[in-house]
């Protein structure tokens, strides 16, 4: 007896669907298992991280607020992932484009209002893209690695982001402390509420692009380009489309998409910049596209699934006593588990019987 | 090597009984039986995907049968790896070689030995070898700067070091020159006079009337017949291999063509990469209904010609593609189209189709302009899938629809539906690379005659191929491409084989030997 792996005559489409979600029920799995191994009720653990932020109502606030970003960054990296271009460094282009609507909206003073609002966003979108073009640029004219130039930029933008806080956009009010002057009020996104449960205008957002992206990537030519140069380079040459204009669309998607978060997090939710801006949310998008399959509406999904995670971890911080980085840890073991899967779309794994010893026996003459 | 020649009753060197295997889906080897005698040489014939391969690699231990005995001299043979088959004295010249190109070639052969060997001894050896059997070759050189037909003697020098009893080759002349063909068969004669034997897989019918004693016929993995090849027509092979009436191209010899419609002047092509040919020069042009061959031995820039032609790579400055009196050589691959030329590269997979995707996006990829299946930024899916449908129907593609990915078709049904997707857009100018190769008998006859009928409605054609048959029995005139070079134009009727090999590069291939070839031609012809 021995396991064998088995190519399937085509991807199994089953196989896409079932993989994210026992990848997910794995992890709580695992999770229960590691805790009571540590001594810690894994039960009540995984139960908080995984439950507790969809069954309370003040809870579902949090996963939509978290989820929004993660959605957006999400959906522009699956683009850039479905042409094999790898933008690593969507937590730069975030925190840019955070950068460049605050600098957009200080430029406007106390004025707020719809059309403010507009160029801020525009302002955030713009920011994110123009720090994801220089990866396509290097690329595209020195062949440089895009996703070491686009990860080390992440860095540069940590420092320009610490530099313009403690320095000339520091806010006067604030006790000297590095943060810059919160938003004017009519420079916050609108508010809404549902059956008890507010959130901000950056959720409705999150919730209406995948079905944009859907169409996008199903339908229009753009789409069929990124596709093609994704998953046959050398046929979508012979197809008449350009591989370098392929990078610079899938960057600056991704990059106006992790930019559009960025603005999207300060003009609704956090209002002001401060150090803790950067919260990884770019970087648990890369999770997010993946458990998300790359397609826009798994994408969507996903982003609930991880941002329940990031709750939950805050959660079970409080209720068992583990350390808030527990949702780290499990993100990463969902990730682990997709990409292990992911062999299962294309193989079948088959228990064969031992056929040495069919063959050592000799022919019957 | 000592010679030991066998006659009488003795048993068979190598004979399989009962040999079945099966994979996923396929029977590959449905009880095959037949026995190889020590100096024989016997061919194992049959259509791309009949099992010739599935069947030696068995007979070498890369992979094991299901049921089934192999004897060998009359004994139960065992060989659970290659290794093994060796010492039996099975030796094995692949048709994809596996040299390395920054070594030399005896580094090459000494990588490839069992046991460690001191190397001024192997040398020895080795120069043993080449002497006896005329194998011409620096064991210095380096691989990379060597031609295929040199590095096919690498294998072979290889595979005789072993003092083989049993040598399989495996489509060994699918890349050589008609000389280097010639020179080949003439040391596999002087081997098998020695007593060894060898099985000799290919599908070309005339070779195997000229060398091989017997051949056994595979078809869908079973034994359908033993010949003498020496008494048989290549077309009553043909037929036992196929297992039906071949059914021939009708084509009207013709000397009117029309107006030129493709004029191709000075194209020049720098190197790409390390890999890639330059091209120098290449002019030629193709008339309204003319079928223009260009034959060479491969990677001599037939794919750097056809990507040069299709638009994905850029020529040099100073180099003219005219369609029709239309310059296009600046214009990148859809405008191209859009001016008429369409193309079908060598490599189905990947290339000329995206695997994944299915029949009516993959017609989106080379028909959306001249089809109309885009329109506003938009995928008009409808259309592409009734385009993909028209092409399975018109070109008989077996497939379960036109949703079906590009990759579950087999070699034969994907190239029709390539083939399909291009002629039935009606191009002025088609150029098509090897678009039979790894084709079964029935679809090569069909792309054949399509490419004829889309000839005689008026369109110009250049057929890229490394199968000299099917540019003599297809063309109307030809050239021949070598080290990015393509000689004048000739006529199909009335063309010289000997002219032509020389063409290709002779038995030697070096950079040198077109203008050396080129000058024995003329040479030639002023006697």
């Amino acid at each position: 007896m021995r396991i064998k792996l088995e190519k399937r005559a085509a991807p199994s489409r089953l196989m896409v669907v079932l993989t994210p979600i026992a990848s997910v029920l794995l992890t709580m799995l695992l999770g229960v298992i590691i805790f009571d191994a540590m001594g810690i009720d894994g039960f009540r653990a995984v139960q908080d991280i995984f439950l507790t932020p969809i069954l309370a109502t003040y809870k579902i606030q949090d996963v939509l607020v978290k989820a929004a970003p993660l959605i957006i960054i999400a959906l522009g990296l699956s683009v850039g992932n479905r042409a094999n271009v790898w933008n690593i460094g969507a937590e730069g282009q975030y925190i840019i484009g955070a950068l460049a609507g605050a600098g957009a909206a200080m430029a406007f003073g106390q004025t707020g209002g719809f059309f403010v609002i507009i160029v801020v966003i525009a302002a955030g979108i713009a920011g994110g893209m123009a720090w994801a073009a220089a990866p396509a640029f290097l690329r595209n004219r020195y062949g440089v690695n895009e996703i070491l130039s686009s990860l080390m930029l992440t860095y540069v933008a940590l420092q320009v982001l610490s530099y313009l806080i403690g320095g000339p956009w520091k806010d006067p009010n604030g006790r000297n402390f590095p943060q810059t002057a919160p938003l004017a009020d009519g420079q916050v996104l609108p508010v809404y509420e549902i059956a008890g449960v507010p959130f901000h205008f950056g959720v409705v957002v999150a919730l209406i692009l995948p079905f944009l992206f859907w169409f996008l990537m199903s339908r229009s030519v753009l789409g069929f380009q990124i596709r093609v140069v994704g998953s046959a380079p050398h046929a979508a040459r012979h197809g008449g489309f350009s591989q370098r204009q392929t990078v610079w669309l899938s960057m600056l998607i991704g990059g106006g998409a992790a930019g559009l978060a960025g603005v999207l997090e300060l003009t609704g939710s956090l209002k002001a910049i401060n150090l803790g801006f950067p919260s990884g949310y770019g970087f648990t998008a890369i999770i997010v596209a993946f458990l998300g399959r790359l397609h826009p509406i798994g994408v969507l999904i996903a982003g609930v699934v991880l941002a329940i995670t990031y709750v939950g971890g805050q959660v079970a911080q409080t209720t068992v006593h583990i350390p808030n980085s527990t949702a780290g840890i499990f993100q990463a073991m969902m990730l682990f588990f997709i990409l292990a899967s992911d062999i299962l779309v294309r193989y079948r794994i088959r228990i064969v019987g031992n056929k040495d010893a069919a063959q050592a026996a000799p022919a019957g003459e | 090597m000592p010679a030991e020649m066998q006659q009488g009753n003795a048993p068979a060197r190598l004979e399989l009984r009962g040999i079945t295997k099966s994979f996923p889906g396929v029977l590959a080897n449905d009880n095959v039986s037949f026995s190889v005698q020590p100096g024989e040489i016997h061919a194992l014939l049959g259509e791309n995907g009949a099992g010739k391969s599935t069947l030696v690699k068995m007979i070498y231990g890369i992979q094991p049968q299901d049921s089934g005995q192999m004897l060998w001299n009359g004994e139960s043979m065992s060989v659970p790896n290659p290794k093994a088959a060796r010492r039996l004295g099975i030796g094995m010249v692949f048709q994809h070689f596996s040299l390395f190109e920054a070594l030399t070639v005896l580094e090459n052969i000494a990588l490839g030995m069992d046991g460690a060997q001191p190397s001024r001894q192997l040398e020895a050896q080795v120069r043993e070898v080449m002497q006896t059997y005329g194998l011409a070759l620096d064991p210095h050189r380096i691989v990379s700067t060597l031609s295929v037909g040199e590095r096919q003697r690498i294998e072979i020098v290889r595979a005789l070091l072993l003092n083989p009893k049993l040598l399989i080759m495996d489509e060994p002349t699918s890349v050589l020159t008609p000389q280097e063909v010639e020179q080949l068969f003439g040391t596999l004669r002087q081997l098998a006079s020695e007593g060894c034997s060898i099985l000799y897989i290919s599908h070309k019918l005339h070779e195997i009337k000229a060398l091989c004693d017997t051949a056994t016929i595979l078809r869908q993995g079973k034994v359908v017949g033993t010949c003498d090849p020496k008494v048989e027509t290549p077309k009553s092979m043909a037929e036992m291999m196929i297992g039906g009436n071949l059914k021939s191209v009708s084509k009207e010899q013709r000397a009117d063509f029309g107006e030129v419609l493709l004029d191709v002047r000075s194209l020049n092509l720098p190197r790409l990469d390390q890999f890639s040919t330059p091209l120098h020069n290449v002019t030629f042009d193709v008339r309204r209904g003319e079928i223009f061959g260009i034959a060479g031995v491969a990677g001599n820039g037939q794919n750097e010609l056809l990507e040069v032609m299709s638009g994905e790579i850029e020529a040099e400055p100073g180099s003219h593609i005219l369609i029709d009196g239309r310059d296009v050589a600046r214009d990148g691959a859809s405008r191209r189209r859009m001016a008429g030329i369409c193309s079908v590269p060598e490599e189905r997979h990947g290339h000329a189709a995206v695997t994944d995707f299915t029949l009516a996006e993959n017609t989106i990829l080379t028909a959306r302009h001249r089809r109309n299946l885009v329109t506003g930024g938009l995928v008009r899916n409808r259309a592409a899938d009734s385009y993909a449908k028209e092409v399975v129907a018109n070109f008989s593609v077996k497939t379960t629809g036109s949703q079906a990915t590009a990759g579950s078709l087999s070699g034969g049904n994907l190239q029709k539906f390539i083939m399909g997707r291009e002629i039935m857009q009606t191009p002025d100018v088609l150029v098509v690379s090897q678009p039979t190769w790894g084709v079964d008998a029935g679809a090569a006859a069909a792309i054949h005659q399509a490419l004829v009928d889309l000839a005689a409605s008026g369109s110009a054609i250049v057929v890229i191929s490394q199968d000299l048959d099917e540019l003599l029995s297809l063309c109307d005139t030809m050239a021949v491409i070598n080290v990015g070079k393509l000689s004048d134009k000739m006529n199909v009727e009335g063309v010289d084989i000997q002219e032509v090999g020389l063409l290709m590069g002779g038995v030697h291939g070096d950079p040198g030997a077109t203008a050396e070839a080129e000058a024995q031609v003329e040479a030639a012809h002023a006697h």
